[in-house]
């Protein structure tokens, strides 16, 4: 179609990077040459999709990409998917079992790929980590130290879609609610959809809150597929002419 | 930081730290003895001990999977989780709980892996202070000597070898174990350490801590409602069971 552009790939434009806090000891956050991007948003939200879409966009325009998320690290995915089907951890100890695999995707595959240059995709990110937590009742300085570990990304998407819409959303594919997506765990009330609702609005307020501190882009989630992908198409296309990403509403 | 006396627990805790060698796990053990014999509630729980969390510890440790952070959090995760689900609740029902090692052995081996002091301890803040900490303190190589002679396969992270310190396990191990020293002496006035000379005799130095023990406890705020049963009797005689009707 656009034959001109057809062979044009664009090198991405180094951007200043910087950790939340101490970082990670040995590891010069300046040898992060690649680009962070996450996309957060509940179940349901669209996060999957978008993100299968950006890679196969990126790929498409000679990008090379990685993708990391919640619970895939290989020290402790299987181990915290067990304590969790027992549901019997308590809130520091979940915590802390998250930050772990958070931790080891962050050193075996966020920045060595970032130091190769590539373009890592992270299925969710630190907020949601903290957000779950801070719902929870737990320490928000106690969280920002323990993710200050965390390089910050280049961009961060908050897909948003309010909680009646989700429930719909979750229903059409599963017709069963998550226990801890539902926040049963929390004791806001003993029917599940209920709890749901409250979980996922106190997530809401939540996010609302680390936007405000961490700045990141919020993306209408009720929109269409292609919608959506549009727009993060041309804010990631930003990040890579050497941007920053805006503030979304 | 407050104690758990200072935050009003009725129980109270009991941490023993030192070297691997130092000797520490042997009076912890005979004042766990002690305490019981004399009748006290007492809970005895040990350092990297979760059912819940060992497999990936051993898993990690294992396939060397560990860097100084992923180490230190999985450590802290063990700790959490006994902490939330055995010591804070058996504080709160007037517990003496006992410790092989608590929040001054991460602090002290996760600075010397090389994890910033601020972090490390910020994560274990949600813990309170011990209300006395024993420090056993033994010469560098007493404790170098006991370890060595009775286990010469040193594993790789308890040699420190993923600090690349030395080719060799034992000169790796002596070095490390010099850094973790350096770390508690550090620590001991901070923390009010009650610094115990590991050097002496098994004996000696369970009298010196039964001593302190008595001075600064009231046990008798710990003592069992009633004394346990005996274990003769903890099944019921076998006559009674014959007595049970047979349909």
């Amino acid at each position: 179609m656009k034959s001109p552009d057809r062979n044009h790939i664009v090198v991405p434009r180094p951007t200043e990077r910087r950790y939340y806090g101490h970082g990670i000891p040995g590891v010069d956050v300046v040898q992060l040459a690649g680009k962070l991007i996450a996309v957060e948003g509940a179940d349901g939200s669209g996060r999957s999709t978008q993100i299968a879409k950006l890679v196969e966009w990126l790929e498409g325009c000679g990008h090379a990409t990685v993708q990391v998320g919640l619970k895939r690290s290989t020290l402790v995915s299987e181990e915290l998917e067990q304590a969790q089907q027992g549901n019997i951890l308590s809130r520091t100890t979940l915590s802390l079992f998250y930050a772990t695999d958070f931790a080891d995707q962050l050193e075996n595959i966020i920045l060595p790929a970032l130091k190769a240059g590539f373009i890592v995709l992270a299925d969710r990110y630190i907020y949601t980590l903290m957000a779950r937590d801070m719902v929870r009742g737990m320490d928000e300085a106690w969280l920002k130290n323990i993710y200050g570990i965390a390089p910050e990304p280049d961009a961060v998407f908050y897909l948003k879609v309010p909680p009646g819409e989700l429930v719909q959303r979750t229903f059409a594919k599963n017709a069963a609610l998550d226990y801890w997506e539902s926040g049963m765990d929390i004791g806001l009330s003993r029917d599940m959809f209920d709890s749901f609702m409250k979980y996922q609005t106190a997530m809401e307020k939540t996010f609302r809150h680390l936007q405000r501190i961490y700045g990141f882009t919020i993306v209408d989630g009720m929109r269409s597929t292609d919608a959506i992908n549009a727009e993060l198409r041309k804010q990631i296309s930003g990040v890579l002419a050497g941007k920053q990403a805006l503030d979304g509403q | 930081m407050k104690t758990f006396a200072e935050l009003n627990f009725p129980g109270r805790l009991i941490a023993v730290e030192g070297l691997d060698g130092s000797g520490k796990s042997t009076q912890i053990y005979l004042l766990k003895r002690w305490l019981e014999l004399e009748g006290l509630k007492v809970y005895f729980s040990e350092w990297n001990s979760s059912e819940l969390v060992k497999a990936a510890t051993s898993k990690g440790k294992k396939r060397e999977l560990l860097t100084p952070t992923t180490f230190s959090l999985i450590h802290a995760t063990d700790f959490a989780d006994r902490y939330e689900r055995h010591l804070a609740p058996l504080l709160r029902a007037g517990y003496l709980v006992l410790c092989d090692r608590y929040i001054f052995t991460a602090f002290g081996r996760d600075v010397v892996r090389g994890c910033p002091p601020e972090w490390v301890r910020g994560i274990y803040s949600f813990a309170p202070l011990p209300d006395l900490t024993f420090f056993f303190k033994a010469d560098l190589e007493v404790s170098l000597q006991r370890i060595l002679d009775g286990r010469p396969q040193l594993k790789y992270f308890e040699a420190g070898m993923d600090l690349r310190l030395s080719q060799d396990p034992y000169e790796s191990f002596r070095i490390f174990q010099g850094r973790i020293l350096e770390q508690y002496l550090a620590m001991s006035t901070e923390f009010n350490f009650l610094v115990i000379d590991a050097n002496q005799q098994v004996e000696k130095q369970q009298s010196v801590v039964r001593e302190l023990i008595t001075q600064r406890l009231d046990l008798d705020q710990f003592r069992r409602a009633e004394p346990p049963a005996p274990l003769s009797l903890a099944e019921p005689p076998k006559r009674l069971k014959r007595e049970v009707p047979v349909e």
